[in-house]
Parts: C-alpha cells; sequence; structure tokens
C-alpha cells in the first residue's frame, strides 16, 4: 500500500459506511462475550439478513464500550443509542431500523449523557466501541496510520522524538518515566540490532485496561510501535502478551498479518526506505515478567527473572542489544500525538502528569468497567459520578496499583488522580485498576491477599523478596486468624522497610507497599486484630480459627 | 565448558535409548492423530530453527498439543534445541501455565484476582474443593486475575468464562457436567 492507497482506502470507506442507513455495534469484547455477545451478534445479522436489509445495515463486533457492567451491550443508530443487557430476542426490533420498533428496549436504553459518559476523553480508547478490531479498513477509515504516513514522510527521527518529548507523555505501566527520554536514550545507542518491546503482560489483578486495547484496537499499538521503530531505528519489535488474553493474542495475531499483506509493517513500510516487523510472545503466566529485565530473559526463553540494572535496557536488553520497552497504553498514545501535534496532548492533564489515564472500575461499585479520564481527575469524581458510587454498603477504600500500590482512605477522596499525587498519600498510579472496598473488606486480609500474591510470585532470584514475602505472609496470616502479637506488627514494619530497601527488583521493593498503606490509614484495624482478637469489618473468622 | 554441558546432556540422556520414548501415560488417541502431534510439535521446533530461544513458544506448543508436559516430553525438547535438560525443566517449572501432571477431563480455573476476591470467590474455591476430589473428572485452579474484572466472580470452565458466579451456579455447572 502506499500513501496514496491509504487515502483512497480511508475514503472509500468512510463513503461506503455514510452511504449506510445504520451501522449497529456489537461489543465483543471479553467482558461482553462471557454474557453472551457472539450469538447475540449473529442473531442480529441473521435478523438483518432475513428483513432484507444488508445492504443498508452493517452490524460490527467492536471492542469495549466501557460500560462491562451492563454487558452484552449493543450501540446502535451508528452510535448514538447505547442498549445494555440485550438478549438475542431483541435481534428483530434491532434490526427493524424502525424506532416504534425499538420501544421495547427503551428500559434498558443507557444515556449517553450521563457523567460516565461526559466525564470521559477519550485517546487511547478513542476507537474502542467504534472500530472493528478485525477489520484493518474500519481502522483505516478512522484515520488509522495516517500518523505512521506522516512520520514517515514529513518527520526525521528527531523529530518525533522530539514531538513525543513535547507531549509530556510519561509511561502508562505504572513508573511514570518521560517516554520521550527513553526514546532518545535508545536512539542514541550505536548499534545496527535495536529492539522495541511491547510489555503486555498485565499481571495486576484488578487490571484489564491493556487486554482492553488489544483486544479492542489492535492496530492502534501496532502503528504506535513501528513509529517508535523509526524514531529510535529498530527494525524489530516484539509484543509481550500474557498467556492467559486468548482473545487479545488472536485479535493482535490477525491485526499483525492484516497489516502486514497491506505492507504497513514488515519491510518498506508504504513505500518508504523503513522496515519494522512486530512478533509476538505469549507470557506464561509469571506475573515478574511485567518487570523489564525479567519479561526480556522471558522472550530469550529463560525463567523469567530479573537482573540488576544498570546497564538498563535502553543500553543492553534484549540479546544485549539497545531495547526499547514500552507499556501498551503507551504505544496507543503515539498515533494521537503524531497526529495532532505534542503540545495539543501536553494541554490536557496536570503540569506534571499529560494526557489521559485509562482505569480498569472493579470490586463494590455500580459502573465496573473502562473508563479513561483526563490526569489530575479527582477521585471522587472518578468513583462517584462516573462509576455511579458504592451500590450498598459504605465506601472505605479505593485501591490503586495492585500488589505494587495502596490503598487510599475516604478523606483522600478528593486527591486528583496523577504520579505525584498518589504517591504523596501511599499509593502509586500502577497500570490503571481500580478497585472500591466497602466497609466488609478487612483491610488486614487485602494486605494479606496481595502479600499471598508477591510470595507465590516471588522469582527466588534474591532473599529478602524470596523470604521476607513469606515471613510478612505468615504474620499477616495469623493476624486475620487472631494469633499475633505487638512484637509481630512491630517486626512486620521492621520488614516493610528491609523489603522496599534491600530488594533486587520493583516486585519486592513495593511488595509492602499495601501493607504499609493500610497501617498508615487502617492501623485501628490492625490493633484490633491483635489486642481483642477481632476483625472490626466482621470478614475474618477469628473465633473459629478458619482465615476468611 | 561446551564440551562439560554436552558431556551432561549425555548422562542425562544415556540408556534412553529410543530417543522418542512418547510415554503411554498420556491419553490415549488414535494412532494418525497422535503422530499427527508429534509431527506438529516437530514443525513448531523447525519454524523457529530449533532455537533455544524459542523454548517458551515450543513449551506453549507441546502443552496444547499434549495437554501437559511429560519428563520424557521435556527431555525430547531438551536435546532438540540443543539445552541442557535442567534448563529445559527449569523453564516448564517456573512458569505456572505449564502443566507437568496430566490435568482431568474437565478444568475449572477460579479467579483469585483482587475484584473475584472481594466479591467472595474462596467460598467458590470451598465448593469445588469439596466436591472435585482425588478421582474426580474435574481439575480445580486458581488463577491469579484473568482481566475480567467487571464479571467478578469468574470462573474459566473448560475454556469458558463464566461471568458473577455463585456457589448455586456453580453448583449446577458441576452437575452439567456430571
Amino acid at each position: 500500500m502506499t500513501i496514496e492507497e491509504l487515502n483512497q482506502t480511508q475514503a472509500d470507506e468512510t463513503a461506503r459506511q455514510q452511504a449506510l442507513d445504520e451501522r449497529i455495534y456489537c461489543c465483543t469484547a471479553a467482558g461482553c462475550i462471557s454474557c453472551g455477545a457472539e450469538g447475540l451478534r449473529n442473531a442480529i445479522t441473521e435478523q438483518v439478513k432475513s428483513q432484507g436489509r444488508l445492504d443498508k445495515v452493517e452490524v460490527c463486533g467492536t471492542g469495549c464500550m466501557g460500560m462491562c457492567s451492563r454487558g452484552p451491550l449493543v450501540m446502535a443508530a451508528s452510535g448514538t443509542a447505547l442498549y445494555g443487557n440485550v438478549t438475542p430476542s431483541d435481534a428483530p426490533a434491532l434490526a427493524s431500523g424502525n424506532p416504534l420498533d425499538r420501544r421495547p428496549l427503551a428500559d434498558r436504553q443507557i444515556d449517553l449523557n450521563a457523567p460516565f459518559f461526559t466525564q470521559q476523553v477519550r485517546i487511547v480508547l478513542a476507537n474502542s466501541g467504534r472500530v472493528d478490531p478485525e477489520k484493518l479498513t474500519d481502522y483505516i477509515a478512522a484515520g488509522g496510520y495516517q500518523s505512521l504516513a506522516r512520520a514517515l514522510t514529513e518527520l526525521k527521527p528527531p523529530e518525533v522524538i522530539e514531538e513525543v518529548k513535547t507531549s509530556g507523555l510519561r509511561g502508562r505501566g505504572g513508573a511514570g518515566y518521560p517516554t520521550g527520554l527513553k526514546w532518545e536514550l535508545v536512539s542514541k545507542q550505536i548499534s545496527p540490532t535495536k529492539y522495541i518491546v511491547c510489555n503486555a503482560d498485565e499481571g495486576d489483578p484488578g487490571a484489564f485496561m491493556d487486554r482492553s486495547v488489544l483486544e479492542g484496537d489492535p492496530h492502534r499499538v501496532l502503528e504506535g510501535m513501528a513509529i517508535a521503530g523509526y524514531a529510535v531505528g529498530a527494525q524489530q519489535g516484539y509484543i509481550y502478551v500474557r498467556g492467559e488474553y486468548g482473545l487479545a493474542i488472536q485479535r493482535l495475531q490477525t491485526a499483525i498479518k492484516q497489516a502486514e499483506r497491506e505492507h504497513l509493517l514488515g519491510s518498506r513500510i508504504l513505500e518508504s526506505g523503513f522496515g519494522f516487523r512486530i512478533d509476538l510472545r505469549i507470557g506464561a503466566g509469571a506475573f515478574v515478567c511485567g518487570e523489564e529485565t525479567a519479561l526480556i530473559a522471558s522472550i530469550e526463553g529463560k525463567r523469567g527473572q530479573p537482573r540488576q540494572r544498570p546497564p538498563y535496557p535502553p543500553e543492553s536488553g534484549l540479546w544485549n542489544q539497545p531495547t526499547l520497552i514500552n507499556n501498551v497504553e503507551t504505544f496507543a498514545n503515539i498515533p494521537p500525538i503524531i497526529e495532532k501535534g505534542g503540545a495539543w496532548f501536553a494541554s490536557i492533564g496536570t503540569p506534571s502528569s499529560k494526557g489521559t489515564k485509562v482505569f480498569a472500575l472493579a470490586g463494590k461499585i455500580a459502573n465496573t468497567g473502562l473508563i479513561e479520564v483526563p490526569m489530575g481527575t479527582a477521585l471522587r469524581t472518578i468513583l462517584f459520578d462516573i462509576g455511579g458510587g458504592i451500590p450498598e454498603g459504605k465506601f472505605k477504600a479505593a485501591q490503586t496499583g495492585g500488589p505494587s500500590g495502596g490503598c487510599i482512605p475516604e478523606q483522600f477522596l478528593d486527591t486528583p488522580v496523577d504520579y505525584e499525587s498518589l504517591a504523596r498519600i501511599g499509593s502509586i498510579m500502577g497500570s490503571g485498576g481500580l478497585i472500591v472496598m466497602d466497609n466488609a473488606s478487612c483491610m488486614v486480609d487485602v494486605a494479606r491477599f496481595f502479600m499471598e500474591f508477591c510470595m507465590d510470585e516471588s522469582c527466588g532470584k534474591c532473599i529478602p523478596c524470596r523470604a521476607g514475602t513469606v515471613q510478612m505472609h505468615d504474620i499477616l496470616r495469623r493476624m486475620t486468624l487472631g494469633d499475633a502479637s505487638e512484637d509481630d506488627l512491630a517486626m512486620l514494619e521492621e520488614l516493610s522497610g528491609l523489603l522496599r530497601e534491600t530488594s533486587l527488583c520493583g516486585l519486592g521493593q513495593t511488595a509492602p507497599n499495601p501493607v504499609m498503606s493500610t497501617l498508615r490509614y487502617f492501623r485501628q484495624e490492625y490493633e484490633a486484630h491483635i489486642r481483642e482478637r477481632r476483625c472490626p469489618a466482621g470478614h475474618c473468622r477469628i473465633e473459629a480459627g478458619v482465615p476468611a | 565448558m561446551e564440551e562439560w554441558r554436552f558431556a551432561i546432556q549425555i548422562a542425562a540422556f544415556s540408556g534412553r535409548g529410543d530417543p522418542t520414548p512418547i510415554a503411554e501415560t498420556e491419553k490415549p488417541l488414535p494412532a494418525a492423530v497422535k503422530d499427527n502431534r508429534d509431527k506438529l510439535l516437530e514443525r513448531a521446533m523447525s519454524r523457529h530453527q530449533y532455537s533455544g530461544d524459542a523454548l517458551i513458544e515450543v513449551l506453549h506448543t507441546a502443552q496444547e498439543l499434549y495437554g501437559f508436559l511429560s519428563p520424557e516430553r521435556l527431555k525430547t525438547i531438551a536435546r532438540k534445541l540443543r539445552l541442557p535438560p535442567s534448563r529445559v525443566l527449569g523453564v516448564a517449572s517456573f512458569y505456572h501455565f505449564f502443566s507437568l501432571e496430566p490435568k482431568g477431563e474437565h478444568t475449572m480455573v477460579v479467579c483469585l484476582g483482587t475484584a473475584c476476591y472481594v466479591a467472595g470467590a474462596l467460598g467458590l474455591v470451598e465448593v469445588l474443593q469439596r466436591r472435585c476430589g482425588a478421582g474426580s473428572k474435574v481439575s480445580v485452579q486458581t488463577a491469579r486475575c484473568i482481566g475480567s474484572c467487571g464479571l467478578a466472580p469468574a470462573v474459566i470452565a473448560d475454556g469458558k468464562i463464566l461471568a458473577r458466579v455463585t456457589k448455586a451456579s456453580l453448583g449446577a455447572e458441576l452437575d452439567r457436567i456430571g
């Protein structure tokens, strides 16, 4: 495909879509599929066919529409009417296109002017729910691969990096390292072979942002990676994706094949001198592989154990070559930055954290699902306006950052969500999992749960993490059984500091975070377990001697 | 160094005679299909030019084809990829995804991610452990987070995600499998 052909495809496909009476989008992300979205989509297609409207109505599967709690979701009337909890028996009404027929669905229509939608700003998720992830032409019609074309024809590699630096984009994997600086580091290395790696090993329990992006808009990630390859001078990219994400893997494979066929990947992309290949590497269920050096070891076919840094991967990474590792969401932000410019991106968010962040809302919240908000949005807005609040019970804490993060209590609900503010209150931005807990959740048990996770997932290479997580878990377990003393509490705090200071990689260094943040804000719960052998939340079954 | 490693490999494989001792311990399948599986695994290895770097991809393929990774299979892979058997076993046992033992006819994976945990997934594990003890057709596993947090608590029954599972609906599913 040449650039002229790309433009032509975009014009043709847009014209074809506009000539239709209606496009009906069925959410076919993993959440809706498990509520029967595939059957529903087939039923609607069948109905359209039997009513003889195939030439006027197109039924497409799309990525995540966000409101996972109301699935399966169907967006009718080319994206202006959203229905939730749709069943195959609704198919005739949806297929007819007659507003009168759709009246039985009125009570299940979701208000698109609700805060859930109006408070969001969608950059990464712009196409999710509106573009068929299995059709390349759909992505092209939405402006896809234009940024890659622009980068290849109008910008020199240093100019691409300059644009990313201007945007102020920071790594979305959790640590928040400035993306432009990382790119510059890799581009300055003198080496004939460099690699781009996309970290899609989304292991935090409670996080499903990356999965949704890969399932809903895989081409966007490929395009972002190709632009990165052009900017830093790499010809080969790898996407390291979790083995648990079957659908994401399948859609990525389809997308890579489509892009290669149209010369949007491979050698001589868009008839330019630049070539870039992307291969998938499937993870095998090790949380520690989200750590960049462990991920590199895993791509090389070894046990996923981290190594000492420096040298950092930009100097010596995959097969000892300069390697750029970014998260899925980071790459997904690249095409809009190149299209609209770094200054546009920098105008969104806070002075230190630019752009938007995708969050996965889960736990005790009305609207579980996927959202994207500008950086700096208050937690209260996210949880109560967008999330719809707590269905029953009272808000107790919001957990961000998974096993490396912390619990945020009610008094900090007005904290703006950005890297620095969250760190100040003892949590982290993390990759974007946001789990809401109500009165029924025991914070000691939550800390125990995360410590058990870190204990199981510790790779065993360094002693502080391997032995420390076991010791900390044992103390927490005994607390939930009502079998701990004040000395144990002191030991827990000592171990927390030890792990943080002496572990080799991020897993061990951040493993004490959930303990430290719950101790900071919910110390009385720990004390009740120890002194009174009582669980204030009524969660731990202390009398029976069984952990809840 | 290389010679030393080679000697270890020889020692590990000596007395094994036939280079592909496919165990009888795996599910009996028609000979044609079984032969085909060996061929498919071979093809996967040759696609990666028998490179040791592709070990994890090869193990994925082997597990997909045979359901689990037997010691014999691991040794075969080690020899073909010219890796020390210790490294192959080391990798296979490091990752949760690889199973070194045969699985039951059905598998139930209970997600124990945070959202599922706060929604009571441990209760589901208890139900499964009570009902699917030794000799059951159902293998019970837990997962760290399957990323379906909007559907908590979630269970994967034979590859299909069940959403908002209750003890009762899980019992019904077990009755259905039989």
